[in-house]
């Protein structure tokens, strides 16, 4: 099974080819059973090999297919590594991927049949090259598929291309996660000057010879770093993704929570033994993490459009997964990463579906109960928000209190500002929650009597996803709870390598209980603050003044970015273009053809067609070259 | 004789040549000083053909073949170019090159 690894991503990239090309040929529903199909397919092969990955004692294999490059000593495959992380992350991809073409089959129903076909191929090319960033067996293959995603990313943010805003949101995250992008570059080319080789087991075994008190592995961890930054949007280049929701909703809860977004912290979880050997780093990676989680949720608590909410509260977990990874627990960001997946595709699917009932509307202040006109999606989403609070008993709180629990081993200060951002997480989510479902209906008549639960095909992956949210929690229960950690012992082979140089923390059963009470009290104390304060929300009106501004207006971030960046940028560019290119350069080649021209003119006048003149003119030059001979004697 | 004498009459001639081409106004006076010059060349040829066989140089004669073709090219030369100003002269009863510049246009 292992060596049909290869259908993988290929069946994703078939029905691209086939919707794609044929995308003025297809019918709505051929379009979307071939792009729901290929990756149900790729679903259903990912199962199998996670189910052969999964015997104890399996051994990460490589399936070579072509070799790609090939100079000198450098070699790189074209390769598939298949391990414990990559079934893992295959399994996230295509499931959520099933899943979330399922339910686009009926919420891009409104769009033309070739608008439908150009959705599921792009969509398809995004699972396409996800599946090759988890799958490729070096540095150089993650790349291209790390390249594809943000090309897809860019694609589906501008898929309504005839609205400008949509355009700029997809420029401006290409644009940053391009500055990333160099840095992942420059990390690569790094590697190959020092270790000559990008293959992941040769650069680790180099890396791990090196030891840790080697100056070139903190150049590389960072800039990788850099990368999963842009990619993963962490401070500094995480702005992009709150304006990626411009996008349709399935590919926000694909693309913008589920999946490409957490490329960086798979890179990092998979290059582990690098950021163990770099400690510093692995703290500004947990610092960079925490700043961003803090920030992105405070932003969160006073945003009114439904999505922007959600996409703040994806920067604030990507956050809380870059402080797992950050303090060293690494299995502990993967599970985050895949309840993560699994309760934030669900809250965005349920927002879709609310957008979809309320016509297009988007702003949480004209909505409101809408619990009785949609009950699955009411009751799916109150899933997600308590998954995501963490509240006792649910995925997120296993995966989140793991966090903390690791973060208060190492240090008590981070400890401290990540609780309070988990509360933070719960207040946003249930104030969105109160505001969306309770209540009483806020928005126009026309709106009230459209209000509809969603079709089959919509509820059908709330469901599931519901489902998952609320049971996937237990694959990773932590020691406390006398059960096996089924995912550490899944995952332990792949985070083998940094165990002998990391620091081993341990925790006192009672501490961890106390821990866990503590937030699990403070989180549901939030949510009662949270439910009396906006269970019967009216909209005032009222303009939003002092902290609670700033707050709205996102810390000014944007603004300030226009303004030490793009600003000063576009004056440079300026510049360039008046003092050098118009009357530098243009003045200078305009010159060369102007006195071309006039030189002409003048030597023209020579040309007088007076025989005589001609025969006199040759005479008196070689009396002159005569002379010049003599003369050099 | 020494060599020197006939340098100098070739040279003179060949200014002569030069002079009257530049200076003459009919074309057959033209004619004939490139005539003129052309014979100037010829002239220097033999003289110094006789200097190197006097010389010793075997091979010294080789020079006088250039002056059978320069002979034969300029007789070609005169039949053409005579043959155009016996057309010149036809068109405008005139043999005065000046009047040839109506060709610029």
């Amino acid at each position: 099974m292992i060596n049909l690894v290869w259908l993988v991503p290929f069946l994703p990239l078939l029905g691209f080819l086939v919707n794609g090309l044929g995308r003025r040929y297809l019918s709505k529903s051929l379009s979307g059973i071939i792009g729901s199909g290929a990756v149900l397919a790729a679903f259903v092969i990912s199962l199998l090999i996670f189910l052969e990955v999964k015997q104890p004692g399996f051994q990460a294999q490589v399936v070579n297919l072509f070799d790609f490059i090939s100079t000198g000593s450098l070699h790189i495959p074209f390769a598939f590594q298949v391990d414990q992380l990559s079934a893992l992350f295959l399994l996230i991809i295509t499931g959520v991927g099933t899943l979330i073409h399922i339910y686009s089959t009926s919420y891009m129903h409104d769009e033309t049949s070739e608008g439908f076909a150009r959705y599921f191929a792009y969509l398809n090319l995004f699972i396409f090259s996800m599946l090759i960033l988890v799958l490729g067996a070096n540095y150089v293959m993650m790349f291209i598929g790390w390249e594809g995603v943000g090309l897809c990313s860019y694609l589906l943010i501008g898929f309504w291309y005839k609205n400008t805003n949509y355009n700029n949101a997809a420029k401006k995250a290409f644009i940053m996660n391009r500055i990333g992008d160099l840095g992942f570059l420059l990390g690569i080319f790094m590697m190959i000057v020092n270790f000559g080789s990008v293959t992941f087991p040769e650069v680790f075994e180099k890396a791990a010879a090196l030891g840790a008190h080697s100056a070139v592995i903190p150049v590389i961890a960072i800039l990788l770093f850099v990368g999963a930054m842009g990619k993963s949007a962490q401070l500094p280049l995480y702005t992009w993704l709150p304006d990626a929701m411009a996008g349709p909703t399935p590919v926000s809860a694909l693309i913008h929570a589920a999946t490409m977004v957490t490329a960086g912290i798979y890179m990092i979880a998979r290059s582990n033994i690098l950021y163990t050997l770099a400690p510093c780093i692995q703290t500004f990676v947990a610092v960079i993490g925490l700043v961003t989680a803090v920030l992105a949720a405070s932003i969160a608590l006073k945003q009114d459009d439904i999505k922007k909410v959600l996409a703040y509260s994806t920067v604030s977990q990507l956050g809380y997964m870059f402080l797992a990874l950050g303090v060293g627990a690494y299995t502990t960001a993967v599970f985050h990463v895949m309840t993560h997946a699994f309760f934030k595709a669900l809250l965005f699917l349920g927002s879709g579906s609310v957008i979809h009932a309320m016509g297009g509307e988007q702003d949480i202040r004209k909505m409101g109960g809408l619990k009785k006109y949609m009950p699955v999606t009411n009751i799916t989403f109150l899933i997600g928000c308590l998954a995501i609070a963490g509240v006792p008993g649910l995925s997120g709180f296993f995966s989140k209190d793991e966090i903390l629990s690791s973060t208060f081993e190492v240090n008590k200060i981070m400890y401290v500002v990540g609780l309070l951002t988990a509360l933070m997480t719960a207040f946003y989510m249930f104030r969105l929650y109160y505001m969306t479902f309770q209540g009483k209906f806020r928005g126009t008549h026309e709106q009230e009597h459209h209000l509809h639960e969603s079709p089959g095909a919509m509820t059908f992956p709330l469901i599931v996803l519901a489902i998952l949210a609320v049971f996937a929690g237990y694959i990773g229960l932590p020691e406390v709870f006398g059960a096996k950690n089924l995912l550490a012992e899944y995952l332990a082979p792949v985070f083998a390598p940094s165990v002998p140089f990391a620091e081993v923390h341990h925790l006192e059963h009672n501490t961890e209980w106390l821990l866990m009470g503590l937030s699990s009290i403070l989180v549901i104390i939030t949510i009662f603050l949270a439910r009396s304060w906006f269970r019967n929300y009216e909209d005032t009106g009222v303009q939003r003044t002092g902290f609670a501004k700033v707050l709205e207006n996102k810390w000014y971030v944007d603004e300030i970015y226009d303004a030490i960046i793009v600003k000063p940028l576009m004056g440079l560019s300026r510049f360039f273009e008046e003092a050098i290119e118009k009357s530098g350069i243009d003045r200078l080649i305009n010159g060369v053809g102007r006195s071309v021209y006039w030189g002409s003119q003048q030597v023209r006048l020579l040309q007088s067609g007076q025989v005589g003149f001609y025969i006199f003119a040759m005479v008196i030059g070689m009396v002159v070259l005569f002379v010049i001979g003599f003369l050099l004697k | 004789m020494p060599v020197q004498y006939y340098i100098f009459l070739s040279i003179a001639l060949f200014c002569i040549g030069v002079m009257g081409v530049l200076m003459r106004r009919n074309a057959i006076i033209i004619f004939m000083c490139v005539e003129l010059m052309l014979n100037a060349v010829n002239l220097l040829m033999v003289a110094f053909s006789k200097m190197w066989a006097d010389a010793g140089r075997v091979d010294a004669g080789s020079a006088q073949i250039f002056v059978f073709f320069i002979m034969v090219v300029a007789a070609a030369e005169v039949a053409v170019g005579l043959a155009i100003i016996v057309m010149v002269y036809r068109n405008s009863h005139s043999v005065d090159i000046n009047i040839m510049n109506r060709l610029k246009n």
